[in-house]
């Protein structure tokens, strides 16, 4: 239903981040342009190494970008510094994979989740655990229990319902959640993954949901961002995506969902296109890695393709 | 249950905690033959991994083991330390979940071959470095000739799994244990590295037991599953019988909680709620019933045994099984 509408609540332009490892350059996000409207849930998928965090990252400024612009609600992230910055950063919350790692053991579950409050200004102490206790309900959990106690106490999927609690204090606009269910177990999985929905509702939130996992990806997002070696190579609506994926990597991740059926005749994974495309510069389509490996033919049109177009000759695609 | 390679026979497994007595295994019968493939599967402390290292005889100092653990004809809980050493690595063979922490950071790929394989094998250095080579063809590394000289730091996540893959098929196991061989992995290497245990597993004959808490990974690889829950095996059936008609509601909610993709986005998915029981406070009943919707009479205040359904090979333990005709 949601479209990038005309206003998007964040809009990235041609955002190119680097990093400098051993006198050598490595393109993590190279020229990715996105849009995300109000009230929307973006998917962003890929493996290890794609640079999709990095994106996350350089949206909430985190990382420098080295070229061009971030736009949220229509002020330039990139430009901002200092106050203004922090400022902005308030509507943009940000939820980490590993829930245990990003509580600070010595610290009690109120302090932690009062924190953001404490770092906005929010000087009377009666307000903050007013606001505090009510987001911790929010997220099922009961403040009076747990408020007193340490992050050690908790199990992974209680611990990342404080992050999710943490990372809506502020009554943020726009969360970016990083891999925030993949080190949990299927089942406290499904439940957070729940819990997100029912807080993107009950809070209005715009979600960019970055993971690893196409059916997790799926089950939460309106439209879905496939991203391979910096670039994105496919974006659409989730269901056309899953229906009809346009790239053949897409139809590879896609594929390579293990699916609990045993009937299922399942082809032989793909043997994933060579990763070292960490060249000075992006390479030009003709050096781009070919997919080898069996693979379903795809159709040539592709909805919004970067550099290896499916309908390029280059592209080994066979039986 | 006869002529199995591996026979595990009511497996008890006691940790002490500060808590008061952990009970990790609870009275576990398991049994997988030579050439066959057996998945088990739960959550998180469940107990699948201690029962692996049960079999493994790899338990914490402080645990107490009781059963046995028959493995070709021999009790290893009554092996000597030595004899046990000379086993695993050689017929008994594991790979960890972790591949960077499961080989040595500052030993090259090759070393760390070449020493298993000359530890259990009477080869020379040369012999031994030709075998490693044609092991890490064997698993798919490219350029293994100079992946002798790399350290693990400088491989990649999947790569380093193929490595300790390697290792592990190094003198031709009897039983691979993988204990979830791929959830550091993503998902595109994970089918990589789950169709390579495959191969390997029918190449060599071997028996395999993999180690999971995602039913997706054990449907189509595996022929048969237990599905463990707050330490005993709570359903067990030949692969194809389970997925077809699945009886114990763990199991059932255990596949239902997985994300699907042929359901709408924004689908709320049906999670199991609550979690886990405390495993040093056991529950008098069923340990699945605080959680469980068919729970009702009886489930709380005894505990239902593993018996068999409509066939020997499928056994649930349950007073409330999904329905197939027959009542409980």
């Amino acid at each position: 239903m949601l479209q990038a509408a005309s206003d998007p609540l964040m809009k990235v332009e041609n955002l190119v981040v680097e990093y400098s490892v051993g006198g050598k350059t490595i393109h993590a996000v190279s020229d990715v342009s996105l849009e995300i409207a109000r009230g929307e849930t973006l998917g962003l998928v890929g493996e290890s190494g794609c640079g999709k965090s990095t994106l996350g990252r350089a949206v909430l400024q985190l990382r420098q970008a080295v070229s061009g612009k971030v736009l949220f609600d229509g002020h330039d992230l990139t430009t901002l510094k200092g106050e203004p910055l922090r400022k902005m950063r308030r509507r943009v919350q940000l939820i980490f994979q590993d829930p245990i790692a990003s509580l600070n053991p010595r610290r009690r579950i109120g302090d932690i989740v009062a924190e953001p409050l404490v770092i906005a200004g929010v000087k009377d102490p009666e307000e903050r655990k007013r606001r505090v206790d009510e987001v911790l309900s929010a997220v099922g959990l009961d403040p009076a229990l747990v408020s007193g106690r340490l992050p050690h106490e908790f199990s992974g999927g209680q611990c990342q319902r404080i992050c999710i609690a943490r990372s809506l204090v502020l009554n943020p606009e726009f969360v970016i959640c990083d891999e925030p269910v993949s080190a949990l177990d299927v089942s406290i999985r499904a439940q957070i993954l729940n819990l997100l929905e029912e807080m993107k509702a009950r809070y209005g939130l715009t979600l960019l949901f970055i993971a690893h996992d196409l059916a997790v990806v799926k089950a939460v997002s309106d439209r879905v961002a496939v991203m391979y070696l910096g670039r994105l190579c496919e974006v659409g609506p989730s269901e056309q995506l899953f229906a009809r994926p346009a790239h053949p990597y897409t139809a590879l991740l896609i594929e390579a969902i293990p699916v609990p059926d045993p009937d299922v005749v399942r082809p032989r994974a793909c043997r994933s296109a060579s990763r070292r495309r960490r060249s000075p510069r992006p390479p030009a389509v003709a050096s781009a890695p070919a997919v080898r490996g069996p693979m379903r033919a795809v159709p040539a049109r592709c909805r919004n393709c970067a550099w290896w177009h499916p309908a390029s000759s280059r592209l080994a695609i066979t039986h | 249950m006869s002529g199995a390679l591996l026979s595990v026979e009511d497996a008890v497994v006691d940790l002490p905690t500060p808590r008061g007595n952990l009970r990790a295994v609870d009275h576990i019968d398991l049994a997988v033959g030579a050439g066959r493939t057996l998945g088990i599967v739960g959550e998180s402390g469940c107990g699948k991994t201690m029962l692996s290292r049960a079999v493994l005889q790899l338990l914490p100092k402080k645990a107490k083991l009781s059963g046995r653990v028959m493995f070709n004809g021999q009790d290893l809980t009554t092996l000597s330390a030595e004899k046990l050493r000379k086993l695993r690595g050689r017929s008994l063979a594991v790979v960890f979940q972790d591949p960077m922490t499961s080989l040595n950071p500052v030993l090259t790929i090759g070393t760390q071959l070449i020493e298993t394989i000359q530890e259990h094998l009477e080869l020379d250095l040369a012999q031994a470095r030709q075998r490693s080579i044609e092991l890490l063809a064997a698993v798919g590394i490219p350029a293994p000739e100079q992946r002798l000289a790399q350290y693990p730091h400088q491989l990649s996540g999947g790569m380093r799994q193929r490595v300790a893959i390697a290792i592990a098929l190094s003198c031709e196991p009897q039983l691979l244990i993988a204990d979830e061989p791929t959830t550091a992995l993503d998902v595109t290497i994970q089918a990589q590295i789950l169709d390579l245990l495959a191969r390997e597993q029918q190449r060599r004959h071997m028996a395999m037991i993999i180690i999971t808490h995602d039913l997706g990974v054990v449907a189509g690889r595996t022929d048969e599953v237990a599905v463990m829950y707050a330490g005993r095996v709570v359903e067990r059936a030949p692969t194809p019988a389970l997925f077809k008609q699945m009886r114990m509601p763990y199991t059932e909610a255990l596949l239902a909680a997985l994300p699907k993709l042929d359901v709408a986005p924004h689908t709320p998915l049906p999670a199991i709620s609550g979690r886990p029981p405390d495993p040093t406070r056991p529950l008098k009943g069923c340990s699945f019933s605080p959680r469980c919707r068919y729970s009702a009479g009886r489930c709380t205040t005894e505990k239902p045994r593993l018996s068999p359904a409509e066939t020997q090979e499928h056994l649930y333990a349950c007073f409330h099984p999904i329905a197939a005709g027959a009542g409980a």
